[in-house]
C-alpha cells in the first residue's frame, strides 16, 4: 500500500473511490451544486458525478464564488467524500473548510488514477492507495 | 502557528460548528501564508454581497450561517449590493433579482452586520485609525485604508473577512507586518494631474505595471481624498495593489527609503494613451459616476455643474445611503434629478445588472469602472474627465 504525505487543509478521515481530473477545477460554472454533476463544457469530467467520491485534482481555478458552490454541494448531500490536491488555493480551501469536507494538499496527484480505492486521513495528512485501479 | 487555549477550544468545536469552521478558515489561511499567531482586528468589511456576484450558492450559504446563529464580534460593514435597496423598482431591477438580493441583505443583518452597502466605508461611518489592524475586503477600500489612513489589512476575500468579523481576529501575516509595507517600485510622475479621472488613468498604468507590488510615488504635488480614492481603486483593479506611498502625502511615506528600486516614469502622453485605450465605445447610452462611491464633495460638484441643464442621456451618480442622505438634505440630489439624472445608493455599475437593462455603452470617469465594465457587464466604455462627459450629454 502506497502512502502519500501531504498537508491538512480541512480535517477528517474517509475511505472511498477516487475520481481524478488532470485539469484544474473551477466549481462556479463547473459543478452543479444541486446534482453534483460536472457541467463545464469540454472539461474532462463533463457529465460525471462527484458525489460520494474522493475528488483528486491539481488545483482550483476561476471565481471565488466556487467556495459557496462547494458549501452548497455538502448542504445538498452531493459533495465529494474528500478533496485531494497538489496545491489547494484559497477558493477550494475556503469551500472545503466551510462545508466540513476533508481536504489535503501537497499530494503528488499524478500517482492516483480514477477508480483507485483511497483512505484519506486529512487530519494526520496522509493519502493511502489501498487498491490501485491501474 | 501559535494558538491560545481559548482559540484551541474554538478549533475543537467547543463554541459550535459555525465558529469552528470560521476559525479553521483563519487558521488555514494563516498556515498557508506563514502567520505566527492571530491578532485582534478593529473592524471588517465584507465583500460578495451582490446577487450578481454570489448567485444562489451565496444566498444559501449566508442564510444557513445566519440561521445557525453566526454573529459579528466587531463593527462590520458591507460592500455594495446589486441594486438600490430602497428604490429598486423605480430603477427597473428585475423582481426575481431583487428578491434574492433582499434575502442576502436580511441574512447579513441577522448576523449583526451593518448593511451599509458601500465600497467607501471610511466615508460612511467606519473609519479605522492609523496603525489599526483591520480585516477588509473590497480592493479599493483596502488600498485607501492601508495607504491614505495607514491602517493595516491584507486583501481579504468575502468569506475570510466574514470569518474575521465573527471571530474578531485575523492571522498575522502580509501587510500586518512592518517589513512587508516597504515599496518595491519607484513611480516618477511627470504629468499634469488636474481631474479625478487623471488619477484613475495614472492608477491604471501603474497597477498594470506593478501587479501586487507596493509603488512609491514621487512628483504628485497634491491630491485630495477623492483623487487618492480614484488612484487606489484603479491600481487595485488593473493590478492587485493593496498599498501605495506618495512622497510628502501619505502617512507612512516618511518612514520609507525608496532607494535602489526599479523606476517607472509616467508622462502626459502615457495618460492620454490610457484615456484612449480604455475608451472602447463612442456614443454612450448612459453616464455612471461614483466608482468608488461618490463623496459628498463629488456629488456637490456634479450638482453644481448640472444646475439648470437638461441631460440627453440617463446619468447615475452612485453613492452610499449615508452620503445620499446628506445630498438630499443639501438639495444636491434634487438638482441632479431636475436635470434628468439619478442619485443611486447601495449599488454601482459594476455589481448591478446593467447589461440586462439594455445598456451597451457606458461612460465613466473612473479607471476602475473602465477596467471592469467590459468583462463584468459586457459594456463598451467611454472613459473621460467629468467635464468632457457632461458636455457630451447636456
Amino acid at each position: 500500500m502506497e502512502i502519500l504525505k501531504g498537508r491538512t487543509i480541512s480535517p477528517g478521515k474517509v475511505e472511498g473511490e477516487s475520481i481524478v481530473s488532470k485539469e484544474p477545477i473551477g466549481f462556479y460554472g463547473g459543478v452543479d451544486a444541486k446534482t453534483g454533476l460536472f457541467i463545464e463544457k469540454g472539461h474532462e469530467l463533463e457529465g460525471k458525478s462527484i458525489k460520494g467520491k474522493i475528488l483528486v485534482f491539481p488545483c482550483g481555478k476561476g471565481s471565488t464564488v466556487g467556495s459557496y458552490v462547494i458549501y452548497g454541494l455538502a448542504k445538498n448531500n452531493q459533495a465529494p467524500l474528500a478533496i485531494v490536491n497538489k496545491e489547494t488555493e484559497t477558493i477550494v480551501a475556503t469551500g472545503a473548510i466551510l462545508a466540513g469536507i476533508p481536504c489535503i494538499d501537497h499530494i503528488p496527484v499524478e500517482r492516483i488514477s480514477t477508480g483507485d480505492r483511497l483512505i484519506v486521513d486529512a487530519t494526520s495528512g496522509t493519502v493511502s492507495i489501498v487498491r490501485s485501479n491501474s | 502557528m501559535y494558538l491560545t487555549v481559548a482559540e484551541e477550544r474554538t478549533l475543537s468545536g467547543e463554541n459550535g460548528e459555525v465558529m469552528e469552521r470560521m476559525f479553521r478558515l483563519l487558521v488555514s489561511l494563516g498556515e498557508i501564508y506563514g502567520a505566527d499567531k492571530m491578532i485582534p482586528v478593529g473592524s471588517a468589511q465584507v465583500s460578495g454581497v451582490s446577487y450578481k456576484s454570489i448567485g444562489m450558492p451565496g444566498v444559501e450559504f449566508l442564510e444557513d450561517y445566519a440561521n445557525k446563529g453566526a454573529v459579528a464580534k466587531i463593527v462590520t460593514f458591507l460592500n455594495p449590493a446589486g441594486m438600490d435597496i430602497e428604490d429598486w423598482e423605480e430603477l427597473k431591477i428585475p423582481p426575481g433579482f431583487a428578491e434574492n438580493q433582499l434575502r442576502i441583505m436580511n441574512a447579513f443583518k441577522k448576523m449583526g452586520i451593518v448593511v451599509s452597502a458601500t465600497c467607501t466605508p471610511y466615508l460612511a461611518g467606519n473609519l479605522p485609525r492609523f496603525g489599526e489592524h483591520i480585516a477588509w475586503s473590497e480592493s479599493s477600500a483596502i488600498s485607501f485604508s492601508n495607504s491614505v489612513i495607514g491602517a493595516r489589512t491584507n486583501r481579504e476575500g468575502g468569506p475570510s473577512a466574514l470569518a474575521a468579523s465573527l471571530c474578531g481576529v485575523t492571522p498575522n501575516y502580509g501587510l500586518h507586518l512592518d517589513g512587508n509595507r516597504t515599496p518595491g517600485l519607484l513611480i516618477h510622475v511627470d504629468a499634469k494631474l488636474d481631474d479625478n479621472a487623471d488619477f484613475g488613468a495614472l492608477g491604471y498604468i501603474v497597477g498594470k505595471k506593478v501587479k501586487n507590488n507596493i509603488p512609491y510615488f514621487k512628483g504628485i504635488k497634491d491630491a485630495d481624498t477623492d483623487q487618492l480614492k480614484a488612484l487606489g481603486a484603479s491600481m487595485a483593479a488593473s493590478g492587485a495593489v493593496a498599498l501605495y506611498h506618495i512622497e510628502n502625502l501619505t502617512p507612512e511615506a516618511r518612514y520609507m527609503k525608496p532607494e535602489g528600486l526599479e523606476k517607472l516614469t509616467v508622462t502626459d502622453k502615457d495618460l492620454e494613451e490610457t484615456f484612449s485605450s480604455l475608451s472602447t465605445g463612442k456614443d454612450p447610452d448612459i453616464v455612471i459616476l461614483g466608482c468608488p462611491h461618490s463623496s459628498l464633495k463629488e456629488i456637490m460638484t456634479i450638482s453644481r455643474k448640472l444646475e439648470g441643464k437638461k441631460l440627453k442621456k440617463p446619468l447615475w451618480v452612485c453613492t452610499s445611503r449615508m452620503v445620499k442622505e446628506a445630498a438630499n438634505r443639501m438639495g444636491f440630489t434634487q438638482t441632479i434629478e431636475a436635470a434628468g439624472g439619478k442619485v443611486i445608493a447601495d449599488t454601482c455599475m459594476v455589481v448591478s445588472p446593467i447589461e440586462d437593462m439594455g445598456y451597451k455603452v457606458t461612460a465613466v470617469n473612473s479607471g476602475k469602472a473602465a477596467s471592469y465594465l467590459p468583462g463584468f457587464c459586457k459594456q463598451n466604455v467611454v472613459f473621460a474627465k467629468l467635464d468632457t462627459l457632461l458636455e457630451r450629454v447636456t
